[in-house]
């Protein structure tokens, strides 16, 4: 390599690493950077309007005024939903052993047949401490947005129909918001030692 | 000597009242193992039932429906593409020669509906009879499991993966 070229590579070179190191030096700090698949400054939760377990009105603020995994399902179905939920329940109480309190949170999709009786039933069978969440239709859709989730129902002709929906649990910390998400795969294990990462460190 | 006799025959009837490892039923070349269903909430709408069944014969059947006594039951598969879970009804199950194909969590399972006051209880049994194509119709019974190892579920019992052949039931 000729010599000018090889002095402007390394001119370049050492830009580009005072650039990377400022930016480094600038981006606000991160308390839980050394917890895996910290989610912290992505724009995932918002306020809602909802219907808890025994009919009363709550808002965001309430409902997650405590850790929580939060995870978007509904009742009728039979595979997935209990399966995940069942999974949230058994990290909380791995937590629970570890000195933590995180709440589970289940908001249904299906307002057409979670009503909040039915979600009191099937919350009080996975976990005392689970909350089940419904709304209008339209409270409902703006919760999902605001976590950006997906539903669709799937017509069957029948009051059976089913809902095709997103399977993330998203792990909300009061005064932080959204910092990580859980996909089905993990196990209450892996749930819950990531989530002590973040409320050992909140 | 008749004390012990009522004794034994009663044992023998406590015994196999017991879930036993091999709670199977066979037709033909097919063995379906392990029925269960996870207990539901008491107001719960809907169940899940899962098997394995075996075809240990030299030519495939189809399993094609499935009859038991709640106002809707059918076979479905559930399926997730970029973490988004739906359920597709199936048409029917093939179980090719020499295969055991896995009905699981996840997976290929039996969906109960119209539950509405008549839950699915642990440590009851819930008959059914599945419909093959060719090994005709088959009685069966799930036994109904409490969700979750911590719960004493009984999910250990030889209805995991990993049974010998193709498992083409999952994805």
């Amino acid at each position: 390599m000729r010599q000018t070229t090889l002095i402007l590579t390394l001119a370049a070179a050492g830009l580009a690493a005072a650039a990377g190191a400022g930016y480094l030096a600038l981006r606000p700090a991160d308390p839980f950077a050394p917890c895996a698949g910290s989610q912290v400054g992505a724009t995932i939760g918002g306020p809602f309007t909802l219907t808890d377990e025994t009919g009363r009105t709550v808002t965001d603020r309430d409902v997650l005024a405590r850790p929580s995994l939060v995870y978007f399902g509904y009742t009728f179905c039979p595979d997935v939903c209990p399966t995940d939920s069942a999974r949230n329940a058994e990290a909380a109480d791995l937590l629970e052993q570890r000195g933590h309190i995180v709440q589970p949170v289940f908001i249904s999709v299906d307002p057409g047949r979670d009503t909040p009786e039915r979600l009191r039933d099937f919350t009080d069978f996975l976990h005392p401490r689970m909350v089940g969440l419904t709304g209008t239709p339209d409270q409902v859709a703006a919760a999902s947005r605001a976590y950006r989730t997906f539903y669709r129902k799937v017509e069957t002709g029948d009051e059976f129909y089913l809902i095709d929906h997103s399977t993330q649990t998203y792990l909300m910390l009061p005064g932080h918001g959204f910092v990580a998400f859980f996909s089905r795969s993990d196990s209450a294990q892996d749930v819950a030692d990531r989530t002590a990462c973040f409320l050992e460190r909140a | 000597m008749r004390s012990l006799f009522l004794a034994a025959a009663a044992l023998s009837a406590a015994l196999a009242a017991l879930p036993a490892s091999a709670h199977e039923f066979t037709a033909g070349d097919l063995t379906i193992g392990h029925p269960y269903a996870f207990a539901t909430a008491p107001g719960a709408l809907a169940g899940g039932g899962f098997m394995t069944i075996t075809n240990a014969g030299d030519s495939p059947d189809r399993l094609t429906g499935i009859r038991a006594g709640f106002p809707k039951v059918g076979l479905h598969q559930t399926v997730e593409k970029d973490g988004v879970a739906s359920m597709e009804p199936v048409e029917a199950i093939e179980i090719p020669a020499g295969a055991t194909v896995d009905l699981r969590p996840g997976g290929y399972h039996v969906m109960f509906m119209g539950l509405e006051g008549a839950p699915l209880v642990a440590g009851t049994m819930v008959p059914a009879t599945l419909v093959f194509e060719k090994a005709g119709e088959v009685p069966i019974e799930f036994a109904v499991e409490p969700r979750g190892a911590a719960a004493g579920g009984m999910e250990g019992m030889g209805h995991g993966d990993g049974h010998g052949g193709a498992d083409a039931a999952s994805e």
